[in-house]
């Protein structure tokens, strides 16, 4: 067991806030790695130290794996918290930093390369009696061709090096398979400098349900539940939920099992989250991948269950293994989160960046809002345009929309645009509302209603 | 920071044997200026030191330390003075190797490329060149210490052309 005593957050915008805050509650001090254009973000104001470790943009500061664990040797940290995105799931910042004597909160360098492959991360699920889609890896345009016309279109063809929606392409014709492979290749290559392409199942009807899961490393894994988060544009997820709703309890079990599975074969450590396409009409679901690392939409879970994941995934780095035994976690109610962006909903969602000049987030029972936006603040153009969450709990999902509802109606942001709009229109949404939307709902709510009009 | 008369005879010494005719120095806001007999006073140097009485003369150099005006911050816009900034995060050292004489002190004289540390980023030696020319006034980098991405190395005061 190692006692953290000082983490470098290498992150910026409300993870970094986020993580600072659990730090706060256990007395862990906290140096934030910012770039120059957060110095006076609000993370960098709580922190207890910032470090400026190079201009705005981030493959010069955020993504600099050897000025990372440079300053975190600097500032005498044992651990460095990666947060999401960036470098959370870059094996070479866990290995130099594991190299340096550093702890990486995170998961092992071998599990981030296992998971990191697509094609691996398949052939573990394969091997842990977990469904994935029909398809697989193709080398050349034969073995393609032969595979496609056992899988049928619609296809993907899909980079092994990417994931979150990046380095897809949707293959409609069995005809234009051969161009679509060459400029999936290609892309893939210059995109995540490894060309690897291999094919699935398009699936059209599907939702994207994931399980939370928390490993020790020795292989016990527990999972949290799963969350739903089918309201995506464009790959992006807007709004997340737990538990999914309308799956049956069968169903739901299976999901939580295979998640387990596939994290015990991995021997996971830490949090991680196992993402599933799932048929709620056959009763079946697929593997998808697994992300490495804390996510965007964790607080629903911690909502619903009470569990800090943050100080799980700090305990877990320590050392202390899992603190919680399945039988320990007891979901209740249910919670909904709305992620606020600086994008104007009536210009295609285009990003805003600016100064907000005023803004209020919403407060009351059950609401919690995660967010480094305050009246003043700068939203550079160089990241993300995640401005905040806002989750509401409540003891059944109605009542968790009710809540968010009021919460969005009283969130007030001035200076930039905001989607805002977009968040009211979908929870007061009849189809929304009677729950279990799928992932082409966003885009045929946006084709039905204009929000400007 | 106080300059004995030693000192100021040490950098009086040093605009002698140089081929300047004035020097302007501001160390945590104590003020020097000296310029050599005969030379006519700078427009920059002159308006910086307008409340300063005129100096006695003294051959050959001509020295005045003014009080420490502690309001003042040598090198917000000061335009006979530059601060050269770390060009990325790391450990700084004054010298190219432990025991080695410094690449520069307070008096050096610099040019574009002269070399006035090392900034290493895990075992990478990065050179940090000045990137100005003109004479080091102030070192406030430690050795061996950390430094942020824009943090000041060394103030250098420019010459006059």
């Amino acid at each position: 067991m190692t006692a953290i005593r000082r983490i470098l957050i290498a992150n910026r915008g409300e993870i970094a806030a986020r993580i600072i805050r659990t730090c706060r509650e256990r007395g862990i001090e906290t140096v934030l790695a910012a770039s120059e254009a957060d110095l006076d973000s609000m993370p960098a104001r709580k922190a207890d130290r910032t470090v400026c470790i190079g201009p705005a943009r981030a493959s010069e500061s955020y993504l600099k794996i050897e000025t990372i664990v440079q300053a975190a040797l600097g500032v005498g940290a044992q651990a460095i918290h990666p947060g999401y995105g960036f470098l959370s799931e870059r094996a070479g910042l866990a290995r130099l930093a594991e190299e340096q004597g550093l702890i990486f909160i995170g998961p092992t360098v071998a599990q981030i390369e296992a998971v990191g492959d697509k094609l691996r991360a398949r052939s573990q699920a394969q091997a842990a009696d977990v469904p994935v889609v029909p398809g697989g890896a193709v080398e050349t345009a034969e073995e393609a061709a032969e595979l496609a016309g056992r899988i049928g279109v619609p296809m993907l063809v899909k980079a092994v090096g990417g994931g979150g929606g990046r380095g897809m392409k949707r293959v409609d014709r069995l005809e234009d398979l051969a161009g679509a492979l060459q400029l999936a290749s290609s892309e893939a290559g210059a995109a995540f400098g490894d060309a690897r392409v291999y094919l699935e199942r398009y699936v059209t009807q599907g939702r994207h349900v994931e399980v939370q899961v928390l490993g020790d490393g020795a292989g016990h894994v527990i999972h949290l539940g799963e969350r739903d988060c089918s309201v995506q544009r464009r790959y992006q997820k807007l709004i997340e939920e737990t538990p999914a709703p309308g799956l049956s309890d069968e169903l739901r079990r299976r999901l939580h099992e295979a998640a387990v599975r596939f994290a015990q074969r991995l021997r996971y450590r830490g949090a991680g989250t196992v993402e599933f396409l799932v048929d709620a009409e056959h009763n079946a679901f697929y593997f998808l991948e697994m992300n490495a690392r804390i996510q965007v939409e964790h607080p629903v879970t911690e909502a619903v269950t009470g569990v800090d994941l943050v100080a799980e995934q700090i305990a877990v780095a320590e050392g202390a293994g899992l603190r919680l035994k399945q039988e320990d976690v007891d979901p209740t109610g249910c919670a909904v989160e709305c992620r606020v962006n600086a994008e104007d909903p009536a210009k295609d969602f285009q990003p805003a960046p600016g100064r907000v000049t005023r803004v209020a987030w919403p407060a009351g029972p059950g609401i919690r809002v995660d967010t480094h936006i305050g009246a003043g603040s700068r939203i550079p153009p160089f990241y993300d345009s995640l401005m905040a969450k806002i989750i509401a709990h409540g003891p059944d999902r109605s009542a968790a929309l009710l809540r968010l509802r009021e919460a969005i109606d009283a969130a007030r942001v001035e200076g930039v645009a905001t989607n805002l709009p977009f968040h009211a229109r979908v929870l007061s949404d009849p189809e929304f509302v009677s729950g279990g939307v799928d992932t082409g709902y966003v885009a045929r709510l946006l084709t039905r209603s204009s929000l400007h009009g | 920071m106080t300059l004995t008369a030693k000192d100021v005879e040490e950098i009086t010494r040093l605009l002698e044997e140089s081929s300047f005719d004035e020097l302007y120095l501001e160390l945590d806001g104590l003020k020097l200026s000296l310029r050599r007999a005969g030379a006519p006073p700078s427009p920059s140097a002159a308006s910086s030191l307008s409340a300063a009485a005129p100096a006695p003369a003294r051959s050959p150099a001509t020295a005045k330390a003014a009080a420490p005006e502690p309001e003042e911050r040598p090198a917000a816009g000061d335009p006979d003075s530059h601060d050269v900034p770390a060009p990325l995060l790391g450990t700084f050292y004054r010298a190219p190797k432990p025991g080695a004489a410094a690449f520069v002190e307070v008096g050096s004289l610099v040019e574009q490329e002269t070399i006035i540390g090392i900034i290493e980023v895990m075992k990478l030696m990065n050179t940090v060149r000045a990137g100005v020319r003109g004479r080091v006034t102030e070192i406030l980098a430690r050795d061996g210490v950390l430094v942020e991405y824009g943090e000041t190395l060394i103030r250098v005061g420019l010459s006059p052309a």
